[in-house]
């Protein structure tokens, strides 16, 4: 019995489990099934929805974008962080002023807020990454609250008022703004498709693998052989740039941003919305956060905006009856329960 | 530095101490190159300690540690992992909530490939697989590569353990206690894929099982109180005064090592 | 020097203030998280309950009988709802779990306060036996602050008592070193675990009705609140008394003096240092040696 025999053996039995790393998801094919349709369904929204509750979905896509780059270092790489919004921020304003002073071009501002993003994660993320768990947490924590605090002091960008007088978004730069609701929404969905994609990508590279080592154990990693502060460092850059991404996308949709949209209200909300998707699974923390903006928001509207009071009831109820998050609810787990602080 | 061409490890007067008390005492050790050489001692003799200096996960008070001839006394664990210095655990901590593929398979990525490319890439990200699977058929657990380590069986546990020790392409291989809570059968299974492992790969055990030692071992070295106190062959060792006397207290040769075959 | 000390006496002794009644409702968090390793998301709330209980009971000018019945009631409410959370966390063994539960049971408790009262700014008057001023320096000083310093020296020296001196906190402190003994001994570790969480609640409760005065009671305070427990929580360290107690006398003294100089420098100034002590101390700077400790 030949190696080579044993082994082509193995992978014609299970296809597609050697193949890609094995994250511990059944099915591919069928996966990739569900989210084309899912894909579809979104695409189509703008010939269901009126312009008020599209945009809800476009601030739930941008939103959930900012979830996905939470769950990459909480479900992923087992580091909570309250402080993601942070880098949100930092795209968001970004693109806001990028829209204000130099192009409209949303692919410009894309460009530009990730990589501020990105390049203001690397910054703090080289000193914040060296600490591990609740004191982890409570870093990040300072971190997002000092970017809220540094935006809401800074004039040149509104201090408390926000950044207004944001041009609407074109896709090329020199090219028709988006002014219809549609248009407008379909491009905030091509930003949050591609993001997540990339986070998707990252999930089944290498360094994805490296995260859930450093989730699963640390210390073997090291023992292995493997630098994992640099490992935590690249995954913290590129989440930060992941949230910048979400940031414009957040600014294209509302043409508006404020310091209260990178407030400890929605860095909690972001962390929950995670916890309440499932962690880890990527998939599960959008929905988690398509479930807080729609019932908080959506909802809320229906009942005389004690949105706040029902989702509170949600986030309750959920812990007693998902314990696993959204992600959990087939059958099999696709990991154990995520790590804790 | 006068190493001989035969010693891969060479342990001079390694001493770590914790204010007063003395955990390793000038211990002078060589182990040649292919070795199966075992470490023993009574309950509190050091050896775990001594074991966590040489891994790197603890700093010695003073002495010098030589692998292949290099000074790794001030290397971080990482440094020697990569330096083909390669530990296994004794509470078994592999990934649990990873496949069993994706346990050797980060093991095989740190010495070969590219662990922290944020992109998969077809070719290579299969070459790391076909040579996970390659140290799981030599470690014989081929059959179930995508469970999760979290639902294996103790034994099952140790085999991956071994498996991901095998992918680090290792020089000298530490085991700490690697028999610890395994049934019979799975001592056995044990026992013998340390005894199909490379011969230029060198092994060093520490054990608390006298069975396994004498099974696996050409040489053995016995710690007592810190101290190194004999170092020579199972049959010297079994017949050495003042082993019997760090293990029982008084000389009973025969109930401690069984009536010599 | 001592001109700006002169100048400056009333501003110290309001931060000291403020730091007292931070300190009544930092201490529950900091015990809670020492002995049950839970973060308790829902402290803000509680804290801003026992504000509403002064806007509910007390009148235009509060008497003597009617402060203390509203002390002891806005006790009673916090020790029951620190029951209740305690209870509800107890099967939740995950801590992100934990935090989604609490932060849950926080926006209920906010959502409901304000649907009761309203979202506007409720003011608290000060009980008429302590709304005189007293002559400090050569400047008439408010004596309810100074009731605020009392009480939290009070609080403290309590709390010191019952933790290092009596049965009780013994037992607490077992619990915390060494909960499976503690069971063992026949000891039922859940009832220590959630009088220890409605004790820490009644304290917020109750810090939150004396500070309402000064703060206020309205939607949001809560948030603010839980913020400034956390920094306070962490400076100080977790699970420590005498890390609570310098913690939020340091933060009463920054977010006082700040505010007075620049509105955001406070808030900026505790974060940097938030920050700083997470890495050059991470322990606190107070550490409890293990769990809750004097």
């Amino acid at each position: 019995m030949s190696a080579t025999n044993t082994l082509s053996g193995l992978t014609a039995d299970q296809p597609g489990t050697t193949k890609l790393f094995n994250t511990g998801a059944p099915r591919p094919a069928f996966r990739l099934f569900v989210a084309v349709v899912i894909l579809l369904i979104l695409v189509a929204l703008p010939f269901f929805l009126a312009p008020y509750p599209l945009s809800l979905a476009g601030r739930a896509l941008a939103f959930g974008l900012l979830v996905v780059s939470v769950d990459l270092l909480t479900g992923v790489m087992g580091m909570p962080s309250l402080g993601q919004v942070a880098y949100f921020g930092a795209g968001a304003y970004t693109a806001g002023l990028v829209g204000i002073h130099l192009s409209s071009s949303g692919l410009v501002q894309l460009l530009i807020g990730t990589l501020a993003g990105a390049a203001l994660a690397l910054l703090t993320g080289a000193v914040a990454v060296r600490t591990a768990g609740i004191v982890f947490l409570m870093i990040t924590l300072a971190i997002g609250e000092l970017a809220h605090i540094g935006v809401d002091s800074l004039s040149v960008v509104g201090a408390s008022n926000g950044l207004a007088g944001i041009p609407p978004v074109s896709v090329l730069p020199g090219g028709e703004p988006l002014t219809v609701p549609g248009y407008l929404y379909w491009w905030v969905l091509a930003v949050f498709v591609i993001g997540f994609c990339a986070a998707v990508i990252l999930n089944r590279s290498p360094l994805g693998r490296s995260m859930r080592g450093v989730r699963d154990g640390e210390l073997r990693l090291r023992a292995l052989g493997q630098n994992t502060y640099s490992v935590k460092l690249i995954a913290y850059t590129i989440a930060g740039g992941v949230a910048g991404a979400a940031g414009t996308a957040w600014v294209a949709q509302t043409q508006f941003i404020s310091p209260g949209d990178l407030g400890f209200d929605m860095a909690a909300f972001a962390l929950l919305s995670v916890v309440l998707g499932g962690a880890g699974s990527l998939w599960g923390p959008v929905i988690g956060a398509g479930l807080v903006i729609f019932v908080r928001d959506w909802l809320g509207g229906y009942i005389e905006g004690r949105g706040t009071l029902l989702l509170g009831v949600v986030f309750v109820i959920a812990v007693y009856v998902l314990p696993r998050g959204v992600a959990g609810i087939k059958g099999r787990s696709l990991r154990r329960k995520s790590s804790d602080s | 530095m006068t190493t001989t061409d035969t010693s891969i490890l060479d342990i001079r007067d390694l001493t770590l101490s914790f204010g007063s008390l003395t955990a390793v005492d000038r211990v002078t050790l060589r182990v040649d190159e292919g070795a199966r050489h075992a470490l023993i001692g009574p309950n509190g003799a050091g050896k775990s300690t001594l074991f966590g200096v040489l891994a790197g996960r603890l700093r010695a008070t003073s002495g010098q540690i030589f692998f292949n001839g290099q000074d790794v006394t001030a290397l971080s664990e990482a440094e020697r992992a990569r330096n083909g210095l390669v530990r296994t655990f004794q509470h078994s901590s592999l990934f649990l909530g990873m496949s069993v593929l994706d346990n050797v398979g980060l093991a095989v990525e740190r010495s070969t490939s590219q662990p922290k490319r944020p992109w998969p890439s077809r070719r290579r990200d299969r070459a790391v697989t076909d040579a996970a699977m390659t140290h799981l058929e030599s470690v014989g657990l081929l059959s179930r590569p995508s469970a999760l380590c979290g639902a294996l069986s103790h034994g099952e546990r140790r085999q991956v353990e071994v498996a991901m020790v095998l992918a680090c392409e290792p020089r000298m291989v530490l085991f700490d206690e690697p028999t610890a809570g395994m049934s019979v059968a799975e001592t056995n299974r044990f026992a013998e894929i340390v005894e199909s492992l490379p011969r230029k790969v060198t092994v060093v055990v520490v054990e608390h099982d006298l069975d396994i030692v004498f099974r696996l071992a050409e040489r053995v070295s016995v710690l007592a109180a810190g101290k190194l106190i004999a170092d020579g062959t199972p049959e010297e060792i079994r017949t050495n005064d003042a082993v019997q006397e760090a293990y029982l207290g008084t000389s009973s040769n025969e109930a401690l090592f069984g009536a010599a075959s | 020097m001592l001109a700006w000390f002169d100048a400056n006496t009333a501003t110290i002794l309001n931060g000291l203030a403020l730091g007292a009644v931070l300190f009544l409702i930092a201490v529950g968090l900091s015990l809670v998280f020492g002995t049950m390793d839970v973060l308790n998301l829902a402290h803000g709330a509680v804290s801003l309950m026992g504000a509403y209980v002064g806007v509910a009971m007390y009148g235009a000018a509060p008497t003597t009988g009617m402060f203390f019945l509203a002390m002891a009631i806005a006790a009673a409410v916090g020790f029951a709802a620190g029951g209740v959370l305690a209870t509800m966390v107890s099967p939740v063994r995950n801590h992100l779990r934990q935090a989604l539960l609490t932060l849950g049971m926080a926006l209920i408790v906010a959502e409901l306060l304000q649907e009761v009262f309203g979202p506007e700014v409720r003011s608290v008057p000060v009980p008429e036996f302590l709304s005189s001023t007293v002559s400090l320096m050569g400047n008439p000083y408010p004596v309810y602050r100074l009731a605020m310093v009392a009480a939290g020296i009070v609080v403290a020296v309590v709390l010191y008592i019952v933790l290092e001196r009596t049965r009780a906190g013994a037992i607490v402190r077992a619990t915390v070193a060494d909960r499976a003994m503690v069971e063992a001994i026949g000891i039922r570790t859940k009832v220590v675990l959630a009088l220890v969480f409605g004790g820490g609640a009644a304290l917020a409760a109750v810090g939150g009705l004396l500070a309402a005065p000064i703060l206020g009671a309205q939607p949001g305070l809560d948030d603010q609140i839980l913020l400034l427990a956390l920094v306070i929580v962490v400076i100080g360290g977790l699970g420590s008394l005498r890390g609570a107690l310098l913690g939020a006398l340091v933060v009463g003294q920054v977010q006082t003096i700040g505010v007075s100089v620049v509105n955001e420098f406070a808030s900026f100034l505790l974060f940097a240092a938030l920050a700083a002590v997470l890495l050059f101390r991470p322990q606190g700077l107070l550490p409890a040696r293990k769990g809750a400790h004097v």
